[in-house]
């Protein structure tokens, strides 16, 4: 192992990884949004909608990021539409996850049994409330361990990045070892970094999981 | 006019009828008992009252007024009908206080001071005031089914549904729920009970109503009459299925 | 349409040659799935174990495949054993190396899972009943066990084959590189076939995944 050269490695490493937590927050963020208002729409029986929200989640839970990426990236600019690289990667995971998301929500609001939309409904609230105020909050308390298990399998989705020419840490270095042939160097790097990346994140989702399963509700 | 009408009520899933042709007329201060083996409809009867079964035939009135589950007064309708079930239904992410003033302050966008006030008022009724800031979990059955009366009786409503409300509590904690239910009835509260507990039917019941294969076999003004000497066979045998 | 690409998608064997892509990374996810599945049950068994060595090790394991993306292991193993132990591993037997390391994980993890939902009074019945812990295992806790886990495995298939899309990193011709080719070699007469060819290798994938994960969750719903 030469010290020598991990340390001049590692400021492209830092960008890198920085570039890959930007993207892949930004896309977490989006998956987010677009997870609830899937699960809303769903729920909501919404006509028309509903079916486009159900078939936009069945083609991207049922295709590859990869696969996903490279028609945003290489195919759309052939119709006029054109996209950079960092734009891309964000749609291309927010989307991806957008699908995972509404599921895990999806599953959540099912799991809370009828009778609460019962009581709700017979204390006179309509629709709305009871969504707001009594299925939504269950709903995202009980959604906690899925969409930890989502951000993690997003954040690590995005080693396939370097396939639209985004300089993330897979490019890197993939990139050092064509230069310099650096392989061990370059390989433990790269897996320390994705370490720094995610273990914080798991830990992080473990501590919450546990929280919520335990101290929310009064237990 | 009556506080309750139902007329012709007709309730189906699919090609199995549920309820036959109900006619029933509740007027304030009745205590109306409804009693059956199980699967004769009277949980779907009490549900139909309250529109969270929609129905296929009829139609029930509140104060002469049809409340219908697609109806755009539906909200204010139920506001009329209180209803308590058998599983505990608390909302377990709000805690006791907040579980009864969600619908006061959301629905009735009553003012909060106020609706707190006599929401402490009624916990103290049924013994619970300590226990405001407690979460549902942390309740027992007996404790979470008498909230849920508060949490009916908060929204002022004109007749309370109570629905099973002990069947699936342990038998200790039975008593201290249906004592809340009695001194309700002392009270003057409009209510109809479906219940197992025969002798707090007996106890409570101004009216009888025995129910069986979706359709009302046997009806008394006389609830100390119709236990003991009920005019149907059918109410007869029902009624020996309890002694032992 | 001419500009889009399906002429070059249906001109000489180009389709074929996409569904020949298509095959090859499905080759290596039912070799995957296949180790997965019967070296994961024996792991979920072992996970089961209450000796702390055994329970730290697999500990440290999942966290790794939790964590790993598959693609840092992807290139670890593809790169990385040519430098250390100087073998020269094709890259078609380091993607079955990496799949089957990342599916054994999760294979063991569901099947933990499963053995542990069952609720402890139905081996205590069992034991009430006479039986010997053998006879509970195989007559009470696997039929149960195995019902559960049939959706699961299923959906294993499903990710699998999505996961499989990555080898074209390490140098496997796959549908993907397919693609590419035939792009590339249609430059001039078709510039835009990218936009066809890629819309059909998203919807080949699609067509391959989506029917199987049906199956999984209408198992699932119907077994629940």
């Amino acid at each position: 192992m030469d010290w020598d050269v991990i340390l001049s490695y590692l400021p492209r490493y830092r960008e890198a990884l920085l570039l890959t937590l930007r993207i892949g927050w930004q896309g977490v963020a989006f998956s987010l949004l677009t997870g609830v208002l899937c699960a809303v729409v769903i729920y909501l029986r919404l006509p028309v909608l509903k079916t486009i929200v159900g078939g936009y989640i069945e083609l991207f839970r049922n295709t590859p990021l990869l696969v996903q990426l490279f028609f945003l990236y290489f195919a759309l600019p052939k119709i006029g539409i054109r996209i950079s690289p960092q734009v891309c990667g964000t749609l291309g995971l927010g989307l991806l996850g957008g699908a995972y998301m509404a599921e895990t929500f999806r599953s959540g609001l099912e799991s809370i049994a009828p009778i609460q939309t019962e009581s709700a409904e017979s204390l006179g609230m309509n629709r709305m409330q009871v969504f707001g105020y009594v299925l939504l909050p269950q709903a995202v308390s009980r959604s906690v361990p899925g969409v930890v298990a989502n951000v993690i399998f997003l954040l690590k989705e995005t080693s396939v990045f370097s396939t639209i020419s985004l300089m993330d840490l897979m490019f890197t270095a993939k990139d050092l070892i064509g230069m310099y042939a650096k392989t061990i160097e370059c390989l433990t790097m790269l897996v320390v970094f994705y370490l720094l990346m995610l273990l914080p994140v798991s830990l992080l989702g473990s501590l919450l999981e546990r929280r919520v399963r335990f101290a929310e509700f009064g237990d | 006019m009556s506080l309750l009408e139902i007329r012709h009520l007709h309730k189906a899933y699919g090609d199995k009828t549920i309820l036959k042709d109900f006619d029933l007329t509740v007027e304030k201060g009745d205590v109306v008992v409804v009693i059956g083996p199980s699967g004769c409809g009277k949980s779907t009867f009490l549900r139909c009252i309250n529109a969270l079964e929609e129905i296929q035939g009829g139609e029930v009135l509140i104060d002469g007024e049809p409340i219908r589950r697609s109806a755009k007064n539906i909200s204010s309708m139920r506001q009329k009908v209180g209803m308590v079930f058998q599983s505990y239904d608390l909302f377990p992410h709000k805690t006791i206080l907040e579980n009864i003033l969600l619908a006061p302050l959301k629905v009735q966008k009553r003012n909060r001071s106020e609706a707190e006030a006599e929401a402490m008022e009624l916990l103290e009724r049924v013994g619970l005031a300590d226990r405001r800031d407690d979460f549902p979990r942390q309740l027992s059955g007996g404790q979470k089914q008498r909230v849920a009366i508060v949490r009916a009786l908060i929204m002022h409503p004109e007749i309370l549904l109570l629905d099973e409300i002990t069947a699936a509590l342990d038998p200790e904690m039975v008593r201290e729920v249906l004592d809340v239910v009695m001194s309700l009835a002392k009270a003057g509260s409009t209510m109809m009970i479906v219940t197992h507990e025969m002798a707090f039917a007996k106890a409570i019941a101004t009216r009888v109503l025995f129910l069986e294969k979706g359709e009302i076999v046997e009806e008394s003004c006389d609830a100390k009459a119709f236990f003991e000497h009920p005019k149907t066979k059918r109410a007869e045998r029902f009624l020996k299925s309890f002694e032992y | 349409m001419q500009s889009l690409g399906i002429d070059v998608l249906f001109k000489g064997t180009n389709f074929l040659r996409l569904l020949g892509g298509l095959w090859v990374a499905l080759r290596i996810s039912l070799v995957s799935v296949s180790v997965s599945i019967l070296l994961g049950l024996a792991v979920g068994v072992l996970m089961t174990s209450k000796n702390p060595i055994i329970k730290a090790f697999f500990r440290v394991y999942l966290e790794i495949v939790r964590i790993m993306p598959q693609m840092v292991l992807l290139f670890v193993v593809f790169f990385g054993s040519t430098r250390v132990f100087g073998w020269n591993l094709a890259p078609e037997t380091s993607a079955v190396i990496v799949f089957s390391f990342w599916g054994v994980a999760e294979m063991g993890d569901l099947v933990r899972g499963a053995l542990i939902s069952i609720p402890r009074i139905q081996y205590e019945s069992a034991e009430a009943l006479g039986m010997t812990e053998n006879q509970t295992y195989l007559y009470i806790i696997l039929p149960q066990t195995i019902r559960r886990l049939i959706p699961l495995s299923i959906n294993l298939i499903t990710r699998m084959i999505k996961t499989t899309s990555l080898v074209i990193m390490i140098g496997i011709v796959e549908v993907l590189k397919v693609a590419q080719q035939i792009i590339e070699a249609n430059r001039r007469v078709s510039p835009n076939a990218a936009f066809g060819i890629f819309a059909v290798v998203f919807l080949l994938y699609f067509l391959l995944c989506w029917p199987i994960s049906k199956l999984a969750s209408y198992l699932e719903k119907r077994w629940a």
